[in-house]
């Protein structure tokens, strides 16, 4: 189990109060997680001892940053059990790994007609890159739908596969509903289809053990901000067979073995998709947020979120007027997205954030989701390895109140 | 807290007095708050001297931005459509009586970028007009 009272002294945010007098009940790592210390160490000390452009000198801290730059690269294929280093693209973020992936294989590989399998419960970065595919280049999409139980219906995704889509781009963990998709099974019917596979990853690798080879999937994309680290650095993971045939996606410094005014030859993997300085303290800090994930021990991180969650749940159900939404705490991650009667989740948040409750409101960047409930908005809070029972009672206290003051 | 949650806005906003759509109407007009997707939608009748005869608002999203819209129609009944288009940001605020915050701002002010757009004729609701 962890001794969440010593994590909670590793994150410097958690010593501030947001308002006078209150203590911060941090209720929105969905979002953006919170970072420990040693992940604001490591990249302060990058900036302090270490800092050089990469690739590019012979110098000692060249040398050193590069060093740097790969062995982050290295923790973080280990974390997911990537075969090879070389597999682990650096980007800016989930959102951009799923489009470099739109951009370059999707380029490469779709042709008018093609199908690509979405689902419902889809965030808008794994939406809107293929809706522009589907602008440019005539392919057609199509959408696992959402039960009322906030789970995928796998019935009428078989249906769906026997149209021969071309590629499937799920989400593992949902992030207003929290469900966890059963990615392997799903994948392996993707597979037998003849269909790639593309995993949003953003909300299952913070909280999960995530073992790419174990799922089988072909890619699969991921941010640190998320998982303990920096903003700014992300991470795709891909298939060799698949990367090495693809073409570049952004053009410039360090993705080319050799350049001519007119011509120019990528360089191997994982460069060819790296153009240009990359996020270099973010990526130290990358790899110092998965050592804190690793010491922690992922199995452990999921126990306690699952116990959390649990407690979550049982609680909000208790208050009058609270609708949850999404499957329950067994086939959860650490969210719960809810309606309030009579309160917009806008208020709901206001009000909570005078007592120093951070939650989320809005549609969470899952437009078509809430569509899908009849929902313009949902109040969401979520869960991480800091997240403490007493704070889900802070939480239901706060809704108390809101709800006395909407009376 | 709860200055920002004043008996007067959770008033507003529980029971509103001008919320409804008007038929026949003069001017109508809606928008979203794509932030946070509020809806309003906003129907005036004016009279032969250029006055707002009746108003009525419409749509959904939190207590700031219904409540806003509530005190907007009330204020205006009456007034002539001359004055409505100068109505300013600061005149939404004043009537409720809080200072808020740049997202809530944007709550706030949907009433009155409908209207204006509205009053205006204009193709298209833009925040210069509430600036």
């Amino acid at each position: 189990m962890l001794d969440v009272n010593v994590i909670r002294k590793e994150f410097p945010i958690f010593q501030r109060e947001t308002k006078p007098g209150t203590r911060l009940v941090y209720l929105d790592s969905t979002a953006t997680s919170q970072k420990p210390l040693a992940v604001i160490e490591a990249m302060n000390s990058y900036y302090h001892h270490s800092n050089a452009n990469i690739h590019r000198g012979v110098h000692t801290l060249a040398e050193e940053a590069t060093a740097l730059y790969e062995q982050a690269r290295v923790k973080i294929a280990r974390f997911i059990n990537a075969p090879s280093a070389h597999q682990i693209i650096y980007t800016r973020n989930t959102t951009e790994s799923i489009n470099l992936v739109a951009y370059s294989w999707g380029r490469a590989n779709l042709r008018p007609g093609d199908l690509v399998i979405l689902t419902e419960m889809e965030h808008h970065s794994n939406l809107v890159p293929w809706q522009i595919l589907q602008a440019e280049r005539g392919i057609e999409l199509d959408f696992i739908p959402v039960t009322d139980d906030g789970l995928l219906d796998l019935d009428a995704y078989t249906r769906l596969l026997s149209r021969g889509p071309k590629l499937v781009s799920f989400t593992h963990m949902s992030n207003v509903l929290g469900t966890i998709n059963p990615a392997a099974a799903i994948i392996r019917l993707a597979h037998e289809a003849g269909a790639v596979t593309l995993v949003d990853a953003a909300q299952s690798v913070p909280h999960l053990k995530v073992d790419v080879q174990a799922l089988d999937a072909d890619f699969l994309a991921f941010s640190a901000h998320k998982m303990c680290g920096p903003t700014g650095i992300g991470a795709l993971y891909g298939k060799m067979e698949l990367l090495e045939a693809m073409p570049p996606f952004l053009g410039g410094g360090d993705m080319i073995k050799e350049v001519k005014l007119r011509s120019f030859r990528a360089n191997t993997l994982p460069y060819k998709f790296e153009a240009g300085t990359p996020a270099i303290a973010e990526s130290v800090g990358f790899g110092a947020a998965v050592d804190y994930l690793v010491s922690l021990g992922m199995d452990a991180i999921a126990a306690h979120e699952h116990e959390i969650t649990e407690y979550a749940l049982e609680r909000l159900e208790e208050v009058p007027g609270v609708k949850l939404f999404g499957p329950s705490a067994q086939n959860k991650g650490g969210v719960a997205a809810f309606t309030l009667d009579g309160v917009h989740p806008h208020d709901v948040a206001q009000i909570l954030d005078q007592d120093g409750i951070a939650i989320r409101a809005g549609h969470h960047c899952a437009q078509p989701l809430h569509e899908r409930f009849g929902l313009p908005a949902t109040s969401r809070a979520s869960f991480y390895l800091y997240n403490t029972k007493e704070e889900v009672d802070l939480l239901v206290n706060g809704i108390y109140k809101v709800k006395e003051l909407f009376g | 807290m709860d200055d920002l949650y004043r008996e007067v806005i959770i008033e507003h906003y529980k029971n509103p007095g001008y919320r409804g759509h008007l038929d026949p109407h003069d001017i109508q007009f809606e928008d979203n708050n794509p932030l946070c997707g509020d809806h309003i939608e906003i129907t005036l009748r004016t009279d032969e001297q250029g006055n707002v005869a009746d108003a009525r608002f419409d749509g959904h999203g939190c207590a700031i931005s219904q409540a806003s819209a509530d005190l907007l129609m009330e204020s205006i009944i009456g007034k002539p459509i001359e004055e409505v288009k100068k109505l300013s940001k600061q005149d939404v605020l004043d009537m409720l009586g809080i200072d808020l915050g740049p997202v809530r701002l944007k709550c706030a002010l949907l009433s009155l970028k409908v209207l204006k757009a509205g009053v205006y004729g204009l193709g298209e609701a833009s925040d210069s007009l509430v600036e």
